[in-house]
């Protein structure tokens, strides 16, 4: 086994270690931990906050690489491993169940036959025509017409287990956080419910195929969950990167005014005037010249991918900070006027001090409530970018791709419906989860809101 | 006015001027046009000639900015920078890499976009409007919280899922419509429903989000109090003092999109089929033709550029106190 470090990988982790410092930091600033209590005092938050917590642990968990050590051959005597050219995250491990069990082609949700006619042999030998059943599907069934009781037996076993796991880590928060003023009851009842329907899925899913399989026969479920790392890596590279772009520029304008400020302005109003989907797409294909003249750069295919979905981050993110640079060069603007500012300068404090310590705190609110509404934005929006072909590579699994590889089989007959349910679904429950999430966090650090809050 | 009209447009240059700098470093300095000649010819196995005609059909034979082999005035014109992007400013867009006439092709399929995109435009904003202004008279009871809540949920959902589920309700299951095409000439309202309500549902989440907003943003002034206290009745306080007042964030948010119409939408129109700009934009994407994607880029910031200007002045005719000078 040899760990694997991709660049999205990294960035991902590095993500994690910076908010973790971001927050530690902020832990003991009165303001900020009051607002953070007011987003989780509320049942709506601690649910949505559980659920994107749950799907950030499985995209960390996907992010894990590693290249397996291919076992040697008998007759070679040597010491030299050789490593699979698959790349293969924790995850995949986790769902080994799920992942590497292929079938022909298409089937339907717990379905033991396949969903096309192939020719066949029966038992005289004479050619039929008929649906094959499956390779990896009901394979302990003896007898078919049993398939539901089958089913169901699975089930309740599978809950079973879901629901001791529930208790011991509900169990475990419990002892320490009871006497917590925060609900956490509703975040509780959220992670059994997660846990439940995992452990239902995962064991469910080395029997049947719970979603059925695509047109290339790879399980729908795993594909669909194999999606959420593209998904809130995307949501949140491009928006980290975009971050340093508009801050700086905003802050800048806002402060040192001027040129500055007309240079900042003219960029901004250039930039947001190209229509946003050409620039991201010209820059794309542009990308992807470059990947196919220097083909040698990459040493195996995923690096390939993953190069392009970093450089898909870098885009979107290059593309789109006009307009938080916008709201933060007018936030500058306007805090710089007042009186604790220009104290400042009158005492002869340094312009990088008075940024680090008068404009900056003050810029926190803005920052964090586009983190979390653009999350949801970029989420969408990659399906979008996929569909146009301008996407995440198809080697990647996205919800993007599954879609614009389904979006025919709803003409079908009779219809394939379970690939779009699939990645629709698991997108809409991120999507949701972060929306109303960000709708909590802007309430509670916009000053507007808060303003009319303790005016009513 | 007329001067300020006309300064704004002077102001648009220079902008212009940055977006086609932009394209053309993007184009031709980032990618060589030999990095491109070869991605359009296969990206293996190419051999020089092969490259120096494709060049040379395409006209991206000659020297980027200065052409030394020329004489007088056409070292400078005889140049990639000014064949391909100064003459975008006389509207002279060129041929497309498959050699149709770009202005052509931009002139006809600009209608189907604008018959798909203006009455989504004006449906979808009149929708939007009716449906805040009931959820904004249930103000701060259950209904309010509730109708906030599915705005959410459909905002959330996927812009591609309202268009296939659309096509397999509307199209396929009930047949009420052809799924896709289009036919100028013969009953065009048949192909123009289902985009026109898919593209309304669609934005009815965030919409009608917005708008309740703005109008609730409007019913916490103190003019309301006072028309309130006055003993003016709720309904009469919504439309003759909240609406009008509103009146002015939504022209703001709408009029800046009203040129961008003829763009239309690339999805709604790939997905019903429909031959218009978007559609047009997203071929040229798919078959990496940059011509194209170079002259919508241009026509897409003037028409961005237009929507600035049109957004002041209805500023003027919505708030009489706004002045432009």
């Amino acid at each position: 086994m040899k760990p694997i470090l991709l660049w999205s990988d990294a960035l991902i982790f590095l993500l994690v270690i910076a908010l973790v410092v971001f927050f530690y930091k902020l832990r003991n600033d009165p303001q900020t931990r009051e607002r953070w209590g007011e987003v989780f005092s509320s049942r709506l938050g601690m649910v949505a906050f559980t659920v994107i917590m749950t799907y950030i642990g499985v995209a960390l968990l996907d992010s894990l690489h590693f290249r397996a050590a291919l076992d040697n051959p008998a007759d070679m005597e040597s010491s030299e491993v050789f490593y699979d050219n698959k790349v293969t995250s924790v995850l995949d491990v986790m769902l080994r169940g799920m992942g590497d069990r292929f079938e022909r082609t298409y089937s339907a949700p717990f379905a033991l036959k396949s969903f096309e006619k192939q020719d066949m042999k029966d038992e005289q030998g004479n050619v039929i025509r008929d649906y094959p059943y499956l390779e990896h599907a009901g394979k302990q069934l003896q007898d078919h017409s049993k398939k539901w009781t089958h089913v169901l037996e699975l089930s309740a076993v599978a809950l079973l287990w879901g629901l001791l796991a529930a208790l011991g880590i509900v169990g475990l928060q419990w002892l320490f956080l009871r006497n917590s003023a925060l609900p956490w009851h509703a975040s509780w009842w959220t992670q059994a419910v997660v846990i439940c329907f995992g452990v239902w899925l995962v064991s469910i899913s080395h029997h049947y195929h719970v979603l059925g399989t695509d047109q290339g026969g790879t399980d729908v479920a795993f594909q669909s969950i194999k999606g959420i790392r593209t998904g809130v890596l995307l949501g949140t590279l491009a928006t980290l990167i975009m971050l340093p772009i508009a801050v700086t520029l905003g802050v800048t304008a806002g402060y040192f005014k001027g040129w500055v400020d007309d240079v900042v302005q003219y960029l901004y109003i250039t930039l947001s005037s190209i229509p946003g989907i050409l620039l991201i797409a010209a820059s794309v294909l542009l990308f992807q010249v470059y990947i196919d003249l220097n083909p040698d750069f990459f040493s195996i295919g995923m690096e390939k991918a993953d190069a392009r979905f970093i450089a898909l981050c870098f885009i979107l993110g290059v593309t789109s900070w006009s307009t938080l640079c916008r709201l933060i060069r007018a936030e500058t603007l306007k805090i710089s006027q007042l009186g604790y500012v220009q104290a400042a300068h009158a005492f002869g404090v340094s312009h990088t001090r008075i940024l680090a310590r008068h404009i900056l705190p003050n810029l926190v609110h803005i920052i964090m409530i586009t983190f979390v509404l653009d999350f949801s934005a970029l989420v969408l929006a990659e399906a979008v970018l996929s569909y146009i072909g301008v996407g995440i590579d198809p080697q990647m699994g996205s919800w993007g791709n599954m879609i614009n590889g389904a979006r025919s089989e709803l003409s079908r007959e009779p219809v394939v419906w379970w690939t779009l349910t699939g990645a629709f679904f698991f997108m809409f429950v991120l999507v949701l989860a972060a929306n109303l999430f960000s709708d909590l966090v802007r309430d509670a650090f916009d000053p507007r809101t808060a303003q009319r809050r303790s005016e009513a | 006015m007329f001067a300020y009209i006309i300064r704004r447009l002077l102001y648009a240059i220079p902008i212009l001027i940055g977006v086609n700098l932009l394209t053309f470093t993007l184009f031709f300095v980032v990618n060589s046009p030999d990095d491109m000649a070869v991605s359009q010819l296969g990206a293996k196995y190419v051999t020089p000639e092969a490259i120096d005609n494709w060049k040379r059909k395409n006209g991206y034979d000659k020297p980027l900015f200065f052409n030394e082999l020329a004489t007088g005035s056409e070292t400078l014109t005889d140049t990639i920078f000014f064949n391909k992007s100064l003459r975008l400013f006389a509207f002279d867009f060129g041929r497309s890499e498959s050699g149709r006439d770009i202005t052509t092709d931009v002139s006809t399929r600009m209608w189907p976009s604008l018959a798909v995109a203006l009455p989504t435009f004006i449906v979808g904003i009149w929708v939007n409007i009716c449906v805040a202004l009931m959820v904004v008279m249930f103000h701060g009871t259950k209904l309010d919280r509730w109708a906030v809540f599915v705005f959410v949920c459909l905002m959330s959902i996927s812009y591609l899922f309202y268009i296939i589920g659309g096509q397999y309700l509307v199209a396929k299951s009930w047949q009420l419509v052809p799924i896709s095409g289009f036919n100028p000439d013969h009953q065009p309202w048949k192909f123009l429903i289902l985009p026109v309500l898919v593209g309304v549902v669609a934005g009815i989440g965030s919409g009608a989000r917005w708008y309740r907003t703005l109008f609730l943003e409007e019913a916490n002034q103190d003019y309301v109090r006072t028309a309130r206290a006055k003993g003016a009745s709720e309904i009469g306080i919504l439309f003759h003092h909240i609406l009008p007042n509103a009146l002015i964030p939504i022209l703001t948010g709408v009029v800046v999109l009203i040129p961008s119409l003829f763009m239309g939408s690339l999805l709604i129109e790939s997905f019903f089929g429909i031959p218009g700009l978007g559609s047009y934009m997203l071929d040229a994407i798919k078959s990496q033709d940059f011509a194209i994607v170079r002259s919508m880029v241009f026509i897409g910031s003037i028409l961005y550029i237009l929507g600035l200007i049109l957004t002041d002045i209805s500023y003027t005719w919505a708030d009489p106190r706004v002045r432009l000078n």
